[in-house]
């Protein structure tokens, strides 16, 4: 069995800020990443970063990864798998993994779970038609791997996510119909929303998807406006000629893991779905489980990088690691994550959050 | 056109078939897995499940907040029996 100090599961930016703060105070650190590359959505980001200079603002998304990159090589004690997928954290803290191909067990002594979410989808007819995708799939096609989804597209979901691919999309070429969102308003940045209306594609909020068509692919989708109880209003349907039909509607954070391990889990609708009660320290109710990024909240990458380092930090020091000024950078990265969710755009991050944080007894007094 | 709409792309369960077991009284995600499979594919529930739910709060007017998913058991994914009896076998893992 492998002994370690410090497991994170998940590379992308929760895991890997998470690791550079471990390693750096001194821990022993494993990663477990699933797939074959590190960054998790970081290296699909081809747009640049909101935030303050801290959180690598005005830089692009793959660019941060490389960052976070060339900052864990120069560290010595992170050792990384890829392909690696943990399976399953039991009672007694044992962790199992697949590890190209090989099951391998794992013990542990903190383990920073940062596993980030998975899409949504929706229920319509022919919705399994190729065609469909999620989102995250048009931005590995078009972005990892440099393959055009369609030329085509209808988008489905307003939310940063649908905004942002749409305006990837037009990028490499393909022409996007329209942007739809079943919510009465458009839930991503202005910003970006006012940016593909200037291209010229509309954006229909309070429609879904009535129905998909096509034969061997998709070939057609009409969409409906729907009423203030969420039903369809007849009369109101458009149809639109498209190859691809891009399905943006929100995360749930992937805690499977969370829920073996015991973790008290509270659903949060503003926060994606089920997600743990943790600290201040991203602490689970699980003594020595720590949580980072979507799993804990689907936010956006800034959040669960800053997230990540706090974990890493809290993480190390309950190892009993000499942390210099450790209060100061806890409190800067509290800071850090206050101003992130401040202001309207946070109001919902902030009720969900809430919810779900123990609060110090200090912070009580 | 109705048939393809599908809820568990892993076993191939449509809105229909998911909306008659809840009418039938299989009104939490666990019951209707147990009888329709739907979780139990390569997804784990990670698509079919937020549809169920959902469609479990329609049917039964209970707010998504107070449906519980179903019990998440290891392993997350398929493994083969071979590849952990060769871990066993191998050595360095103890068998316990």
């Amino acid at each position: 069995m492998k002994q370690v100090e410090i497991l994170v599961v998940g590379g992308g930016p929760a895991g890997l800020c998470a690791a550079i703060n471990a390693a750096q105070a001194g821990a022993k650190v494993l990663v477990l990443e699933r797939n074959e590359d590190l960054g998790g959505q970081l290296i699909k980001q081809t747009h640049m970063f909101f935030g303050s200079e801290k959180q690598h603002a005005s830089v692009r998304g793959i660019d941060i990864a490389s960052i976070l990159f060339n900052k864990i090589y120069e560290l010595g004690n992170i050792e990384i798998y890829k392909n690696a997928t943990v399976l399953a954290i039991y009672d007694d803290g044992i962790v199992s993994a697949e590890i190209n191909g090989r099951y391998m067990k794992i013990k542990p002594e903190r383990i920073i779970v940062s596993t980030g979410a998975s899409e949504k989808t929706l229920a319509f007819p022919n919705n399994d038609l190729p065609g469909i995708y999620g989102a995250g799939a048009v931005q590995t096609l078009m972005n990892v791997h440099g393959v055009k989804p369609g030329d085509n597209v209808l988008m489905v979901g307003a939310g940063n996510i649908g905004l942002i691919v749409s305006y990837q999309l037009m990028q490499a070429g393909v022409n996007v119909k329209a942007i739809l969102d079943a919510a009465p308003e458009i839930g991503g940045y202005l910003v970006h929303a006012s940016k593909v209306r200037r291209m010229g594609v509309p954006i229909y909020t309070g429609y879904t998807v009535k129905e998909a068509y096509g034969k061997d692919y998709l070939e057609k989708a009409t969409i409906v406006k729907l009423n203030d109880k969420w039903e369809p209003i007849e009369g109101t349907e458009k149809d639109f000629d498209v190859d691809v039909l891009c399905i943006s509607v929100g995360l749930s954070p992937l805690g499977e893991l969370l829920w073996q391990a015991g973790c008290e889990m509270r659903y949060v609708g503003q926060l994606g779905g089920f997600v743990p009660v943790r600290t201040e320290n991203l602490e689970t109710t699980v003594e020595g489980i720590f949580v980072a990024g979507d799993v804990c909240g689907v936010e956006e990458a800034t959040s669960a990088m800053v997230e990540g380092y706090l974990a890493g930090l809290t993480a190390a020091d309950s190892l009993g690691y000499e942390i210099k000024d450790f209060e100061e950078r806890k409190q800067d990265y509290l800071e850090q994550l206050q101003s992130l969710r401040s202001g309207h755009v946070g109001d919902k991050i902030r009720a969900g959050l809430d919810q779900v944080t123990i609060k110090s007894e200090a912070a009580v007094v | 056109m109705s048939d393809n709409n599908i809820i568990c792309r892993c076993s191939d369960l449509t809105k229909e078939d998911i909306r008659r077991l809840i009418e039938e009284g299989y009104t939490t995600f666990d019951e209707i897995k147990r009888v329709s499979r739907a979780g139990m594919g390569p997804c784990q529930g990670r698509t079919c499940m937020p549809l169920i739910l959902r469609e479990i709060s329609i049917i039964t007017g209970k707010p998504i907040s107070e449906i519980m998913p179903g019990t998440y058991r290891p392993p997350v994914k398929a493994i083969t029996l071979g590849q952990i009896a060769e871990a066993c076998t191998e050595g360095g893992n103890e068998h316990d």
